[in-house]
Parts: structure tokens; C-alpha cells; sequence
């Protein structure tokens, strides 16, 4: 049976109204995660977390909403879904003040978009490159070869 | 200088312990209205930015471009800049016009000009617009749930109460950083024993509390604070950007998030650039926007008290909530920290907060003793609940927590306890004893709890980041051990992630794991008949606190099975020719349907008083029931008609008592002792004896009464009650009956 086209303005809340759409990362229906089939063992407990389909269908319903950023957010969140934590942490900790330099954070950036296709965190990546360069919250190559040597 | 007396007094009082102090705008110590604060404008050339609120281009910091490139909508900016404040100010409260459209109008104004339209609102209207503007429709609270000996299962029994007691969300925080992975795994077991769909959160650093979520130890989180200042921003460690980028990582895990701010920290970490608190604070609120946040806990929160030492504090910790709102953000307002020594001035803040109703009246409210707060929070407590429970009873609101009768609480807490129990024995930690049980399950503070190891709870601690312990491996070994509704409960927070419903806008969740948000409960108030109304259920449910008793059982708590056959009626009272005579006039109810007076002292023994004090004059007395009034001094007059002396003492059955004349107006009258409540059986010996004083023409004796100022707050809802059974004795047309008294 083809499924039903999901509607942003009719379809929330998804568990409830639309548990069809729901899928983990790792594949497996939202009616799957059953407390029988977790003790059982009968389904992986791994990546069993919110895929990046779901945060498109809840950018949508944020959107319609009006609610462009939070939207964007949840877009930027379902380009991060695939990418592991520890790497999400390194990212995080990268973007803070003089913590990476200009070269670093430009790696990054190319980095997510080529392994995990996150083209929008790229480009806010990119954007941030731009402003930290002009207020002056990038680590100085000069320092990291100190810190290097 | 002469010292006034009053003035010493008012020195001590709890308000004077804090501090005050006058506005000094250059340091920006000043709420909202300084004159370094920018005037609004917006100058767009071919699409680009090249001047706000004053600033030009090139002198733009790290905020004003992030609210640039993503908190405000340009193309709407351009009608909404140009709109004057006074009227956008007016539209707010207008009901007539909806939230939609001014969220729509504010989404296009900058910093200065939303300030700008505020400062035109006074507290009032600041409530009204509040109540229209928050985002979900049904007011909710948030608790915060800690104590000093980081005991897991005092955690566990207190978050199982909190989720009881009504709370949508709970947060835990840390004394050591090593104990977060336990404390948020006794939060959650806790949180889900006492009812399903809590949401749960430990506060720690950004990097440990993202793989907390992460883990799905937690379901949200709200450390991500934001400054109004890019100097102060840079001092907290991160940028809009980085903020913004973690905003995204929560989510990409599906934990919830809100972020943080508040007045008064840029000028508290020495770098508020001269600017009022208000206008940094709605700097912030656009950053967090900006970065998609859903929403925000803000109202001062830790800074509080900088706010409240100038002049309209409280009005500008409650502009800060409302502007989150008209920038479409779930709040949590606040009320946490520590506001005042006074609870007279704690209260009046909570108000403005508590009655027009935000997302969270408070975020965090204390569910334990202050003493136990590791937020240095507290602000309310654990025993402040009855009066925040009464509040909401008196101005029929829902501020977010239920009643709850003790066996609940006793039995959430003991079944928090037994599933930690298990849940350490089967993860190898160290073993909870039966007797620690016990002391959770009473326990008030962590003072009531026997000392643990914590070496060895810390390491456990450790071992759960370490081993990747989740929210599944919990709720799995959860079902295994028995616990199977906890074990569901658990699983579906963890389910919850997956769907993501809850990373929407104002989101939480019933009992039934239900959520409700901003999307499907919107706040849909346009006036009168609209928006949140506590009606049916959940107005009987919070309404309905356990100290309320049925009014018809208090009056009649002193009739006995059989009335004591002490009063006899020997036929119609006459009027007396002995003009030594005092009549003592009874209430219809009196010795006979009502046996004691308001404060409980025995009608024999009061009428035995009342004898022998006319006895100890030397007088004699005559004692009748009036049935035609049970008013105190109409019956005084109507046994004065009976006297011979023209003399004669009313008493009614609450304790009520007058010395009444024949030729006086009824109203007036010799003497009247209407405070029931402070005549002792002392008193109504001297009111006996003042009335034979009377009839002898000699001088009463001032009968000493006590003054109490609490007496008719204490004793109105009886004093009506047993006017009620005097009333239905009244007989109009039956005459006053002569008594013959046979004292047990």
C-alpha cells in the first residue's frame, strides 16, 4: 500500500498521528521500539534515535508555523543526525571563541559537507569564519605553531 | 536627631536586608530606560545592512551580525521599523488583534525599537499582554530537584514527588561534575515513577550535558546561556554560532532545549557597555531566536537581585518574559533564585508571572528544602507548597502543581526507591539498603538520609558514561527486574526522541505521554470566554487540596448522639415582677442544637458563669429561650422586655454576648462582648456580675477582654456555620419559653 503523503498543517503530533512516517536512524519503525522487543534483544539497541526525515517533517510543521528558525535549526540537526558524537562535540568546541583557526574551521566545514553531505552547517560554518574573522574570535596560525612547537 | 522608635523597627524588617540603590546609567546599573540605550532605526542599502539602532556597519559585534543574519526578517522589517511604538504597544494588549499578527509585527523590529514599544507598557498591561502572548495555552512549572549529599535515592524518591506534585519538567545539577551521569539517571528513574511523560534534565557543562541527552539519561536541557554583550558572550566561552551549533546537535539527538539568559549579567561580569539590562536582555533574546531555539528561561534567573535594587525591577524581569513570547519563545519565568528576604515582596513578583500564566511559572521551582538546592535556587521550596497550592485556589489559576494526599507521595517515593534499588544491583553499583528505603520515603532533607559512600556512588557515576549506559539499557533492565511501568515509561521518553514532537515549540507531555505544544495547544486568548480557563476536571483536581473540609461537618462536631436533657421548657416566659432580677436571654440554638460556644467552651459551663457572677451580686436570675431572632442583640432586648428589672443578658450559641435595657433601641445597648472568640469562662462570670451591677445601680466593672486581631480571620467560616444551626432554630412566631436548668 503506498503510504500516505505527510501533512505538515494535519500530521502532528507524529507519534500519534502519523507513527508510520517515524523511523530510527538505524532503520527500524517507530512501532518497533517495544519494551518487548528491548528486553527480548530482538532489535539493536544502537542508533536507535531520531532520523534526519523526522527533523525534516518537524522543520515543516515548524515552518508552517512561522517558525523559519526553528525550522533551520531542525534542518541543521538533520544533517547532524548521521554524524557521530564525539565528531559533533569536536565541531562544537572548534566554533567556540579562538579555538580553531581559520584554516581549521574552513576544514571542518568541507570536512561534514563531503563525509556526511551537511551542506547547511557548512555554510554556517563558513558564515561564522567570516564574522569571527572581523571581530577577532579566531586562534592566530601564528599561536598554533607556538602551541605546536 | 531624635531616634524614632517605628524607624528602628522597620530597619530589622526582612525587606531592609536588601539592598537598594539608586540607577547609575554610564556602569549600566539601570533597568530600562537609560539614555545611552540607541535609538531605533534600520538603514537598508541595496539589500545590505548598513545601520542599526544607531550603529554603523563597521562598528557591528559579533551579536548585532548574527541578529542580522538570522533573528530578524528583513523584509518584514521595513514595515514593522517604520510603525510607530505607541501603537504596535497597543496592539499587544489589544484583543482584537491576534498573537499571530503581532508576533508577525515583532519579528521585523530590532533591538532599541522593541524596547522602545515595552517601555510604553506598565505592569498591568504588561500581565495582560502575557496572558495573550505565551505559547502554549496550558500554564505548566518546572522543579528542581537536588540536595547537598548528591544521595541517588533521595534524588529518585524526590524526583518521584515532584513528577506526583504536578511538574512537566525537573532539573538536576551537580556538586561534583563526576556525579552527573547519576544524578540524571536517579532523576529519570525517579521522574518516571511518580508519573509518566517528565521531562528531565541534569545542568553541567555544555560537553557532558550534550552526551547526557545524548545517552538519553536526560530529555532536555536549558544550559545554553547567551550574553547581551559581545565581551560578556566571549567570557561565557561561545558565540551565537557555536550556541546556535549546539542548539542543533541537541536536537539532532531529539533532546529538547531552551536557552538562558537574563538581566543583569553583562553589567555583572563588568561588561554591559553602558547600556540598560533590558535592552542587553533583548540583544540576547534575539541571538536565541536567531539561533532557533524554541524557546527560553529568562526573568533574571541567578541575577535577580540586581534588577530588584532599582527602581521597576519587577516590572523589567517581567518585560523580559513577555518579550520572549512576543518573539514566539516558550519561557520559563524565572522564580527560581533567590528574589528577597521578604515573602511579601516574593509573593507580589510571582504574581505577575503566576496570574496572566507563562510556559513554566518558575524555572526551577524547589522541590526540596532550600537548604538541599544546589542551584543556589529555592526561591519557593518544598514548604512553600501549601500556600502556592492555596494561591492558585484563591485566583483559580494553574500555576503548574497539583495537591496530593500523603499515601500517594509515601507510595511514589518507595516505589522510586525500590526500582533504583534494583536497577544498582543489576548494573553492579552500590547496594541500596531496605533501610535506606524506609528513610527516603519520609525524608524531608537530605539531613534525614544516612551518609553513603560517595567514592563508590562516584565511581558508578563514572561507569555509566563510560560503559555508554542509556535510557534503554535502563528501561530494559527496568522491565526485566519487574518494573514493568516504569520500564514502559522509560522507553517511551526514549521513543519520544525518535519522533521528535517535543523539539516543537512549548512542548510537554501528560501522563500519557500526550505532548502538548505551541502546535496543538496554542495560547488562542483574544478576551473574554477565550484562551486557558481552569474549568471541569483540572479545576476540581487543583481546587481540591486535602486540608479542605465539609463545611457541615465543622458546626456539628460538638452535638453529642443524644443532647444532654439539661435545658427544660416549663412553658411561655412571662414578664418578671422582681425588679432584682437579671433575665438571661438563650439563643434558639443554644445548649440544645449547639453545645459550645466558637472557641469550645461548654454552654453549662458558660451559663454557670454567667449565674454565678449575677449570684456573687446578690442578685437573682431568670433564664429564657428566645426563638424569634437568633440576632445577639435583638435577643438582649427581647429578654430586657421580660425583666423586672429591666436588665437582662443576650447570649448566643457561638458565645456572642450582650447587657441589654428594656427602654433601649434594640441596636443599642449597655455593654456588648462581639469578639465570641476572646471570652473566656473568666470573662463570662464578669459579664454576669457587670449585669447584676446594673440592677443594683451601681458602677460595672470593665470586663477585660483580650485583643486579637486574628480572631475573625480565624473564626469567620465557623462563626457562619453555627449562625447557620442558630438560624434554623428561629421560630418567629413562637414566644420566648421560661427554662428550668438542671446542670450535669
Amino acid at each position: 500500500m503506498k503510504q500516505k503523503k505527510f501533512d505538515p498543517q494535519k500530521d502532528y503530533p507524529l507519534a500519534s498521528q502519523r507513527p508510520d512516517l517515524v523511523k530510527t536512524l538505524s532503520g527500524l519503525n517507530f512501532s518497533e521500539i517495544s519494551l518487548e522487543n528491548v528486553t527480548s534483544g530482538k532489535i539493536p539497541l544502537q542508533e536507535i534515535r531520531i532520523s534526519p526525515k523526522t527533523l525534516e517533517y518537524q522543520a515543516q510543521i515548524a515552518e508552517i508555523h512561522g517558525r523559519f528558525q526553528l525550522a533551520d535549526n531542525f534542518r541543521r540537526a538533520a544533517e547532524l543526525a548521521r554524524v557521530p558524537d564525539e565528531e559533533v562535540l569536536n565541531i562544537y568546541n572548534a566554533m567556540r571563541p579562538h579555538q580553531a583557526t581559520k584554516a581549521d574551521l574552513i576544514a571542518i566545514a568541507e570536512g561534514i559537507e563531503k563525509k556526511y553531505r551537511a551542506k547547511i552547517n557548512a555554510r554556517f560554518i563558513r558564515e561564522a569564519v567570516d564574522i569571527y574573522e572581523q571581530r577577532d574570535l579566531l586562534k592566530k596560525e601564528r599561536l598554533m605553531g607556538e602551541t605546536h612547537g | 536627631m531624635a531616634k524614632s522608635k517605628r524607624f528602628e523597627l522597620l530597619t530589622k524588617r526582612e525587606v531592609n536586608k536588601d539592598l537598594f540603590i539608586q540607577e547609575w546609567p554610564e556602569v549600566g546599573l539601570v533597568n530600562m530606560e537609560s539614555p545611552f540605550d540607541p535609538k531605533p532605526n534600520l538603514v537598508v542599502k541595496q539589500g545590505i545592512v548598513a545601520e542599526m539602532d544607531g550603529k554603523k556597519r563597521k562598528d557591528f559585534d559579533i551579536i548585532d551580525f548574527f541578529i542580522l543574519r538570522h533573528g530578524l526578517n528583513l523584509e518584514q522589517a521595513e514595515k514593522s521599523m517604520r510603525m510607530d511604538s505607541l501603537k504596535i504597544a497597543r496592539k499587544i494588549i489589544d484583543i482584537g488583534i491576534s498573537r499571530k499578527e503581532v508576533i508577525h509585527i515583532f519579528s521585523g523590529l530590532t533591538p532599541a525599537k522593541i524596547l522602545e514599544v515595552v517601555k510604553h507598557l506598565d505592569t498591568v498591561e504588561m500581565m495582560m499582554a502575557l496572558h495573550k502572548m505565551r505559547a502554549r495555552k496550558t500554564p505548566a512549572n518546572q522543579a528542581h530537584v537536588t540536595n547537598r549529599t548528591e544521595n541517588p535515592l533521595l534524588l529518585a524518591a524526590d524526583a518521584a514527588e515532584a513528577a506526583l506534585r504536578g511538574f512537566a519538567e525537573e532539573e538536576t545539577t551537580v556538586a561534583v561534575p563526576r556525579s552527573a551521569a547519576m544524578n540524571a539517571l536517579a532523576v529519570l528513574v525517579g521522574s518516571q515513577s511518580g508519573r509518566g511523560g517528565v521531562l528531565t534534565q541534569c545542568a553541567v557543562e555544555e560537553a557532558l550535558n550534550l552526551k547526557l541527552g545524548m545517552l538519553g539519561l536526560t530529555t532536555y536541557s536549558e544550559t545554553l546561556s547567551v550574553y547581551g554583550t559581545e565581551s560578556t558572550f566571549k567570557d561565557g566561552d561561545d558565540t551565537p554560532w557555536s550556541k546556535a551549533f549546539l542548539a542543533s546537535a541537541y536536537a539532532s539527538r531529539g533532546t529538547k532545549i531552551r536557552f538562558s539568559s537574563g538581566t543583569g549579567s553583562e553589567v555583572l561580569m563588568g561588561n554591559s557597555e553602558g547600556k540598560s539590562m533590558l535592552y542587553l536582555e533583548i540583544r540576547c533574546l534575539m541571538c536565541i531566536k536567531g539561533a532557533g531555539s524554541q524557546g527560553v528561561q529568562n526573568g533574571s534567573i541567578s541575577c535577580i537581585a540586581l534588577p530588584l535594587s532599582l527602581p521597576g525591577g519587577g516590572r523589567t524581569v517581567l518585560a523580559e518574559n513577555l518579550i520572549a513570547t512576543l518573539l514566539d519563545l516558550e519561557v520559563a519565568s524565572g522564580n527560581d533564585a533567590m528574589s528577597s528576604h521578604s515573602d511579601m515582596r516574593k509573593s507580589a513578583k510571582l504574581m505577575t508571572q503566576f496570574l496572566p500564566g507563562t510556559d513554566f511559572i518558575t524555572s526551577g521551582y524547589s522541590s526540596m528544602p532550600r537548604e538541599d538546592n544546589l542551584f543556589g535556587g529555592g526561591n519557593f521550596d518544598s514548604e512553600d507548597y501549601d500556600d502556592y497550592l492555596v494561591l492558585q485556589r484563591d485566583f483559580l489559576v494553574n500555576g503548574g502543581i497539583v495537591p496530593v494526599e500523603e499515601g500517594d507521595v509515601i507510595r511514589v517515593r518507595e516505589k522510586a526507591g525500590k526500582a533504583l534499588q534494583a536497577l544498582f544491583k543489576e548494573f553492579g553499583f552500590p547496594p541500596i539498603t531496605d533501610e535506606e528505603i524506609a528513610a527516603a520515603v519520609t525524608a524531608h532533607t537530605s539531613q534525614d538520609m544516612s551518609e553513603r559512600n560517595r567514592v563508590e556512588d562516584l565511581k558508578a557515576s563514572e561507569r555509566i558514561l563510560k560503559e555508554n549506559i542509556t535510557g534503554f539499557d535502563v528501561a530494559r533492565a527496568l522491565g526485566k527486574l519487574g518494573y514493568r511501568d516504569i520500564a514502559e515509561r522509560i522507553l517511551e521518553t526514549q521513543k519520544q526522541r525518535v519522533a521528535g514532537d517535543h523539539l516543537q515549540t512549548s512542548a510537554v507531555f501528560d501522563a500519557g505521554f500526550q505532548v502538548r505544544s505551541a502546535i496543538n495547544d496554542p495560547n488562542d486568548y483574544q478576551g473574554p470566554g477565550t484562551g486557558y480557563r481552569l474549568t471541569g476536571e483540572a479545576r476540581r483536581k487543583l481546587t481540591n487540596i486535602p486540608q479542605a473540609k465539609d463545611p457541615r461537618s465543622i458546626a456539628t462536631r460538638s452535638l453529642p448522639d443524644k443532647p444532654e436533657m439539661w435545658i427544660e421548657e416549663i412553658g411561655e416566659a412571662v414578664i418578671g415582677t422582681d425588679r432584682n432580677e437579671v433575665v438571661i436571654g438563650l439563643g434558639p440554638a443554644f445548649g440544645t442544637h449547639l453545645m459550645e460556644t466558637i472557641i469550645g467552651l461548654p454552654h453549662t459551663e458558660v451559663l454557670k458563669e454567667l449565674l454565678r457572677g449575677i449570684e456573687e451580686e446578690g442578685v437573682k436570675a431568670r433564664v429564657v429561650k428566645i426563638y424569634e431572632t437568633a440576632d445577639c442583640a435583638f435577643i438582649g432586648h427581647k429578654a430586657a422586655q421580660l425583666s423586672g428589672s429591666c436588665i437582662a443578658l443576650g447570649i448566643q450559641s457561638k458565645g456572642t454576648t450582650v447587657i441589654h435595657q428594656k427602654d433601649l433601641s434594640p441596636l443599642n445597648n449597655l455593654e456588648l462582648f462581639s469578639q465570641a472568640s476572646n471570652l473566656t469562662i473568666e470573662t463570662y462570670r464578669a459579664i454576669g456580675r457587670n449585669a447584676a451591677r446594673y440592677v443594683k445601680g451601681v458602677p460595672p466593672f470593665p470586663v477585660p477582654t483580650v485583643l486579637d486581631n486574628m480572631a475573625r480571620l480565624k473564626y469567620i467560616v465557623k462563626t457562619t456555620l453555627m449562625h447557620m444551626k442558630e438560624t434554623e432554630q428561629v421560630d418567629p412566631s413562637r414566644s420566648p419559653r421560661e427554662l428550668r436548668i438542671n446542670f450535669p
